[in-house]
C-alpha cells in the first residue's frame, strides 16, 4: 500500500477526517448521556415511513442497543481517529470517509430499529457499504474478490432474511420487534416456526460467518486495517449476533434453537481457534480469533440461560475492546515495519513501547489473565456452562475450554512474540506510531483493565440491561473480579496450562496444521470459487442457448411463444361463442375493394424483390388501411394516416434505394417454416378480432368523453379533446418520443459521409 | 431533380399548405384537425419545398433549427400543462379564459389546451423535418 | 363487414409477420410499417364500426345527438399513428447506419456485440 503515515499528513485528514471524527464522537457521548435513563427503562418511540407497508422508523434503546450503540460509536470514533492519520494521505481518503460513515449509519439504524423490515433495510446498507469497504483498494484483484464474496455471501443471507422476516411479520401480525416479542409463545408453537428460525439463521450465520459460511471473513482482510478493526470488533460480524440476541425472546427457547446454536456455535469457535494458530500473518490470526469469539457468542446465545446470556453480553463488549485494539495495533505495527509476519517480528517492545503497552493490555484480556476484563468473561463463560444440564454442560464447556486455550496460544502469537526477544530483521526500522494511531488502542486497552478492576461498572450499566433485553427480566448478575475458589476459576487455571504448552509448541503445531490443510480436501474458499464459476457456466450454457445473436430466431421464438399462450388459451377457454353472429352481409362494394386493396399490397410487399415495388405496395395498404378510417368515421384518423403515410414513402424511398434489397436467402423448409409461424399468427388474431368484435361492449368510457367534452372542456372534436385535455399527458409523451427519434436519428446520421467515405456493394 | 413548373407551384403551394395547417391546428378543437395533424401538413410542405429546391434552401427558407423548434414544441407543451399548477390545479387540467365575453357571446377563447395543441404542432413539425433534413443531407 | 375485417386484418398480420422473419433488415422493417398499420386496424375495430358519423359534437348542442362513432380508439390510434412513424424514422436512420459502419443488411451478420461462438 501506499500510505505512508511517516509523511506529515493534513492535520485530522482534512474537513472529510474532522467530519467523521466528529460525528461518531458526539453520538457516543450522546449515548453515554441516556445510559442511566435505558439502564432503568428502554426508550421506545417511532413514526411512520411507509404506512402502506407497514415499516415504521421506530427506534427501541433498550441495554442490547445501547450496549451497540456505544460500541459502534466508541470504536468508531478510535476507528475515523486512526484513519484519519493511517489514510488521509489517501487520494480517496473522503470516499473512505463516506464508505464509513454510511457502514455507521447503517449500522446504527440495525441496532436502534424496532421494526424488522427497516432492520432489514439497515442489514443491507451495512452489506453494500462493507462491500466498499472490503474492496476499498480497488486496484488489487484480491480485494475486488474478497469484496465480492463478502457481498455474495452475505447479501445471499440477508435475502433469506428478509423473507424469514416476511414470514414472521405475518404470522405476528406487525413487524415491531417490540409487538413481536409479546408473542414470543404463539410463535414458538407456530407451524412455520421452524422455517422461521431456519430463515433468520441463515440470515444470521452469513452475517456471523459461523461454519460453513465462515470463509469470507479472513478473506475480509483485504479490507485496509481500520475497517478490519472496525468490521471485526463491533460492528459487521456482529450484527448476526444482534439479530439471534434480538430474536432470542421470540424464537429461542426451544430444543431446536439451543442445539443449532451450541453445535454450530461450538464448531465454529473451535475450528476458528485452530486455524488462527496455523497462520503466520498477524491479521489472518486476528481474523480467525473473530471467529472464535462469534462462535462463542452464538453458542452462548444458544445456551439461552440467564447466566449464558450474560455471559454472552459480557464477553461481546471484552472482544470488541480487546479486538479493536488488536487490529489496531497490528497496523501501526505493519506501517512501522513493513511486515505481518509473526515469524520476523521480534523485540519491538523497546522502539515501541506504547504499542507494546497497548498490545499487551489486548492480548492479555484476550489471553483471559487477569486482572483484565478478558478474564471476567471467561470466568462467567465457564459458570454459564457448569450452570447447564447433561450433554450440554460437557459440549459447552469442552468448546469453551478448546478455544480459550488456544485464544491464550493466539494472544502469545500476536502480542507476546513480536514485542519480546531480540530484535528482528524487518523491511522498516521499527518506529513509534503518531498519537491519532496509538490513541485508539490506548484507550481500549485501558478500558480492558479498567473493566477487570472494576467490573460491576460494566454490570450495572451495560452487561446488566443488555441482559434482560436479551433474557427477559432477571435479577442482574452480580460481576466481580474474583470470585472465590470454585469449578470456573480451576477451569480457567487448567486452561491457562493448557494454553502455557500449547505456546511453547505452537511452531511445531503450525507446521503440523499446514501439513493437514494441504491434504484436506475440504476447501470452502476454493469451493467457493468452484461454485462461481459453475454460476457462470449455467449462465453462458443458457445465453448460448436462448440468445444465440440470430435475429430471425429470437422473432420466431416470440412469434411461436404468441400463437400458444393466446391461441392455446382460446381454445381451451372456449371465447369463439360470440363470434358466430357475425357475417359479410350488407357489405358495400367499395368496403369490398378498399379490403382487397390491402391484401393485394400486403402480398405484394411480401412477394415482390423489387425495392420500388414494395414501397408502392405499402402505399397501397397505408392508403387502404386511410381510406378503412374515412369510411368508419374516423376524418382525424384518416387525415394523419393519409398524411404519414406520404412521409413514410418519402422517407423510405430516401434511404432505401441506398441500401441493397436482397431476395431471400433461407432455404425452402426455413421459409415454409416462416409461412406456419406467419399464419398462425394472423389466425390467432383473426379468431382474438372476432371474439372481441362478437361480445358485448362496455361503452362507459366512451360515453363519459361524449358527455364531457363539450361542458368540461369546451371542445366539439371528441377526438382532439381526448388528445390535448383528458389524455393530455400521454401526448405530452408522445411528442417526446418523437422529438427525441427525429433528434436521435439526427445524431446518426451526422457525419456519416464524412466517416464512411467508401461504400461498400454487397 | 430541377423542374421550373414544380418549383415555381412549389412556392405557392408551400404557402398555401402552410396557411391551412395553422388553420387545421386552431379548428381542431371542433373540427377535424389539431396539432398533429397541422404539424404534418407543415411538414409536408416544406418537404415537398425540399425536393423540388434543395435541403439547404428549405432550411434556409425555415429559418430556425427544427430541431429547435420540436424541443421548443416539447418545452410549450410542458408549460402549458404547468400552468394549471398556477391554479392549485393537477397538471395538465385544462385552463380557460374568454376573452371580451357577455351575455350570448362566448367571447374569444384562449386556453392552455390551444398552447398544448401548439406544443403538439411545433413538436411534430419539428420533429419530422429534423429527420427528412438529416436524412436528405446526410445520404 | 367486422367479419371481413378480422380476416384481412389476419392476412396482413400474417404478411407483416412473415416479413419480420426475415433476415433482411429492410424487409423485417417493411414487416414492421405492415404491422403497425394492422395493429392500429385492430385498436380501431376493438372499439367497434360506426358508419357515417364522425365523434362531433354540432354546433350549439352540448352533447352528440344520437350514437357517434367511438372517439377513445380514434385518439389512440391517431397518436399511434405518429409515434409509429417516429419508430420507423429511427429505425431506418439505425438501419442506414449500420449499412454503412458494417456494410450488411443482412441481421445474421450483424455481430459486433454478440460474436459468433466457436463452433463447438
Amino acid at each position: 500500500m501506499a500510505e505512508d503515515y511517516t509523511k506529515v499528513p493534513r492535520f485530522m485528514g482534512g474537513p472529510a477526517g474532522w467530519i467523521s471524527i466528529v460525528f461518531p464522537a458526539v453520538l457516543f457521548v450522546y449515548f453515554m448521556g441516556l445510559l442511566p435513563e435505558v439502564a432503568e427503562v428502554p426508550i421506545l418511540r417511532g413514526m411512520d415511513w411507509v404506512p402502506s407497508l407497514g415499516i415504521r422508523l421506530s427506534v427501541l434503546l433498550d441495554g442490547l442497543s445501547m450496549t451497540f450503540a456505544l460500541l459502534i460509536t466508541g470504536i468508531g470514533t478510535a476507528v475515523t481517529l486512526y484513519s484519519s492519520r493511517y489514510l488521509g494521505d489517501h487520494p480517496h481518503y473522503p470516499r473512505f470517509v463516506c464508505y464509513l460513515l454510511a457502514f455507521m449509519v447503517g449500522m446504527l439504524g440495525l441496532v436502534l430499529s424496532d421494526n424488522l423490515l427497516s432492520i432489514f433495510v439497515f442489514w443491507e446498507v451495512t452489506t453494500i457499504s462493507s462491500y466498499l469497504l472490503i474492496g476499498f483498494n480497488a486496484d488489487k484483484a484480491v480485494s475486488r474478490r474478497s469484496a465480492l464474496q463478502a457481498l455474495l455471501v452475505t447479501g445471499a443471507g440477508g435475502l433469506t432474511l428478509l423473507a424469514g422476516i416476511i414470514v414472521l411479520g405475518n404470522v405476528a401480525g406487525t413487524y415491531e420487534v417490540s409487538g413481536i416479542v409479546a408473542q414470543g409463545d404463539l410463535i414458538r408453537n407456530h407451524p412455520m416456526y421452524l422455517a422461521i428460525l431456519l430463515m433468520f439463521l441463515a440470515g444470521a450465520f452469513t452475517k456471523s460467518a459461523q461454519v460453513p459460511f465462515h470463509f469470507w471473513l479472513p478473506n475480509a482482510m483485504a479490507a485496509p486495517t481500520p475497517v478490519s478493526a472496525y468490521l471485526h470488533s463491533a460492528t459487521m460480524v456482529k450484527a448476526g449476533i444482534f439479530l439471534m440476541a434480538r430474536m432470542n425472546p421470540v424464537l429461542g427457547d426451544t430444543p431446536v434453537w439451543f442445539w443449532v446454536l451450541t453445535i454450530f456455535g461450538g464448531v465454529t469457535a473451535v475450528f476458528a481457534s485452530v486455524m488462527a494458530i496455523r497462520q503466520t500473518d498477524i491479521k489472518q490470526v486476528l481474523a480467525y480469533t473473530t471467529l472464535m469469539a462469534l462462535g462463542t457468542l452464538t453458542m452462548l446465545i444458544g445456551a439461552g440461560t440467564h447466566y449464558a446470556i450474560s455471559a454472552a453480553m459480557l464477553f461481546l463488549v471484552v472482544h470488541s475492546l480487546y479486538k479493536a485494539a488488536l487490529f489496531l495495533m497490528i497496523g501501526i505495527v505493519d506501517h512501522s515495519t513493513g511486515t505481518r509476519d509473526a515469524n520476523t517480528l521480534s523485540g519491538l517492545g523497546r522502539a515501541m513501547p506504547l504499542t507494546a503497552i497497548a498490545a499487551a493490555l489486548a492480548a492479555l484480556s484476550m489471553a483471559g489473565i487477569p486482572p483484565l476484563v478478558g478474564f471476567v468473561g471467561k470466568e462467567y463463560m465457564y459458570k454459564a456452562g457448569l450452570g447447564l444440564e447433561g450433554g450440554a454442560m460437557y459440549w459447552v464447556i469442552a468448546m469453551t475450554f478448546a478455544a480459550s486455550a488456544l485464544m491464550f496460544v493466539a494472544g502469545g502469537i500476536v502480542a507476546w512474540k513480536p514485542f519480546t526477544g531480540k530484535m528482528g530483521q524487518t523491511p522498516h526500522k521499527a518506529h513509534e506510531g503518531p498519537w491519532q494511531m496509538l490513541a485508539g488502542p490506548l484507550v481500549l486497552g485501558a478500558l480492558s483493565l479498567t473493566f477487570g478492576l472494576l467490573p460491576d461498572l460494566l454490570g450495572e450499566y451495560i452487561v446488566g440491561p443488555a441482559a434482560r433485553a436479551v433474557y427477559g427480566p432477571h435479577e442482574d448478575l452480580h460481576l466481580h473480579l474474583w470470585g472465590g475458589f470454585n469449578a470456573a476459576l480451576y477451569l480457567s487455571l487448567a486452561t491457562f496450562a493448557a494454553g502455557w504448552l500449547l505456546y511453547l509448541c505452537h511452531q511445531k503445531l503450525r507446521g503440523f496444521l499446514a501439513r493437514f490443510e494441504a491434504s484436506n480436501p475440504v476447501d470452502f474458499d476454493a469451493g467457493w470459487d468452484r461454485l462461481l464459476d459453475g454460476f457462470k457456466a449455467f449462465a453462458a450454457w443458457q445465453t448460448a442457448l436462448i440468445q444465440n445473436g440470430s435475429l430471425q430466431r429470437y422473432m420466431a421464438v416470440i412469434f411461436a411463444t404468441f400463437i400458444v399462450l393466446v391461441g392455446g388459451t382460446y381454445l381451451f377457454k372456449g371465447a369463439f361463442d360470440g363470434a358466430i353472429g357475425l357475417s359479410a352481409a350488407e357489405v358495400h362494394p367499395v368496403q369490398w375493394t378498399v379490403l382487397a386493396l390491402i391484401i393485394v399490397g400486403a402480398i405484394l410487399v411480401t412477394w415482390t424483390h423489387s425495392r420500388m415495388t414494395a414501397v408502392a405496395g405499402m402505399g397501397v395498404v397505408g392508403i387502404g388501411v386511410s381510406l378503412i378510417f374515412i369510411t368508419f368515421s374516423a376524418p382525424d384518423v384518416a387525415i394523419t394516416q393519409l398524411l404519414v403515410e406520404v412521409l413514410v414513402v418519402v422517407l423510405v424511398s430516401l434511404v432505401m434505394l441506398r441500401l441493397p434489397y436482397l431476395p431471400r436467402r433461407s432455404t425452402k423448409t426455413f421459409r415454409a417454416g416462416h409461412a406456419v409461424i406467419a399464419g398462425g399468427v394472423g389466425a390467432v388474431i383473426t379468431f382474438l378480432m372476432l371474439s372481441v368484435l362478437g361480445s358485448d361492449f362496455d361503452p362507459r368510457l366512451t360515453e363519459f368523453f361524449e358527455k364531457s367534452s363539450y361542458p368540461d372542456a369546451h371542445g366539439r372534436n371528441i377526438v382532439n379533446v381526448i388528445l390535448v385535455d383528458f389524455r393530455a399527458l400521454d401526448t405530452f409523451g408522445e411528442i417526446t418520443v418523437v422529438t427525441m427519434a427525429a433528434i436521435a436519428a439526427y445524431a446518426l446520421l451526422r457525419g456519416i459521409k464524412k466517416s464512411t467515405p467508401d461504400e461498400k456493394e454487397t | 431533380m430541377q423542374s421550373l413548373i414544380l418549383t415555381t407551384t412549389t412556392r405557392l403551394l408551400v404557402a398555401l399548405l402552410l396557411v391551412f395547417s395553422v388553420y387545421a391546428l386552431l379548428r381542431g378543437h371542433n373540427l377535424p384537425g389539431g396539432g398533429f395533424i397541422g404539424g404534418l401538413i407543415g411538414a409536408t410542405a416544406f418537404i415537398l419545398y425540399t425536393i423540388a429546391a434543395s435541403v439547404d434552401e428549405a432550411q434556409r427558407a425555415l429559418r430556425v433549427d427544427p430541431a429547435n423548434m420540436a424541443m421548443l414544441g416539447v418545452g410549450v407543451a410542458g408549460l402549458a400543462g404547468l400552468s394549471a399548477g398556477l391554479a392549485g390545479q393537477p397538471f395538465f387540467t385544462g385552463q380557460w379564459f374568454f376573452l371580451f365575453a357577455s351575455e350570448g357571446n362566448e367571447g374569444i377563447p384562449i386556453s392552455s389546451v390551444l398552447f398544448f395543441d401548439i406544443g403538439v404542432y411545433m413538436a411534430v413539425f419539428g420533429g419530422i423535418l429534423t429527420l427528412v433534413f438529416a436524412l436528405e443531407q446526410e445520404i | 363487414m367486422e367479419l371481413l375485417l378480422a380476416v384481412t386484418i389476419g392476412i396482413l398480420v400474417a404478411t407483416s409477420v412473415y416479413m419480420m422473419l426475415d433476415r433482411n433488415v429492410l424487409r423485417f422493417l417493411f414487416g414492421l410499417v405492415l404491422l403497425s398499420n394492422a395493429v392500429n386496424l385492430v385498436i380501431f375495430a376493438a372499439g367497434r364500426l360506426t358508419v357515417g358519423a364522425p365523434p362531433l359534437i354540432a354546433d350549439g348542442a352540448y352533447a352528440p345527438d344520437g350514437p357517434i362513432a367511438n372517439a377513445l380508439p380514434q385518439a389512440l390510434v391517431l397518436t399511434a399513428i405518429v409515434i409509429g412513424f417516429g419508430l420507423l424514422a429511427f429505425a431506418l436512420a439505425l438501419v442506414y447506419r449500420t449499412y454503412m459502419s458494417l456494410g450488411t443488411v443482412n441481421s445474421d451478420e450483424m455481430r459486433i456485440a454478440e460474436p459468433e461462438e466457436a463452433k463447438k
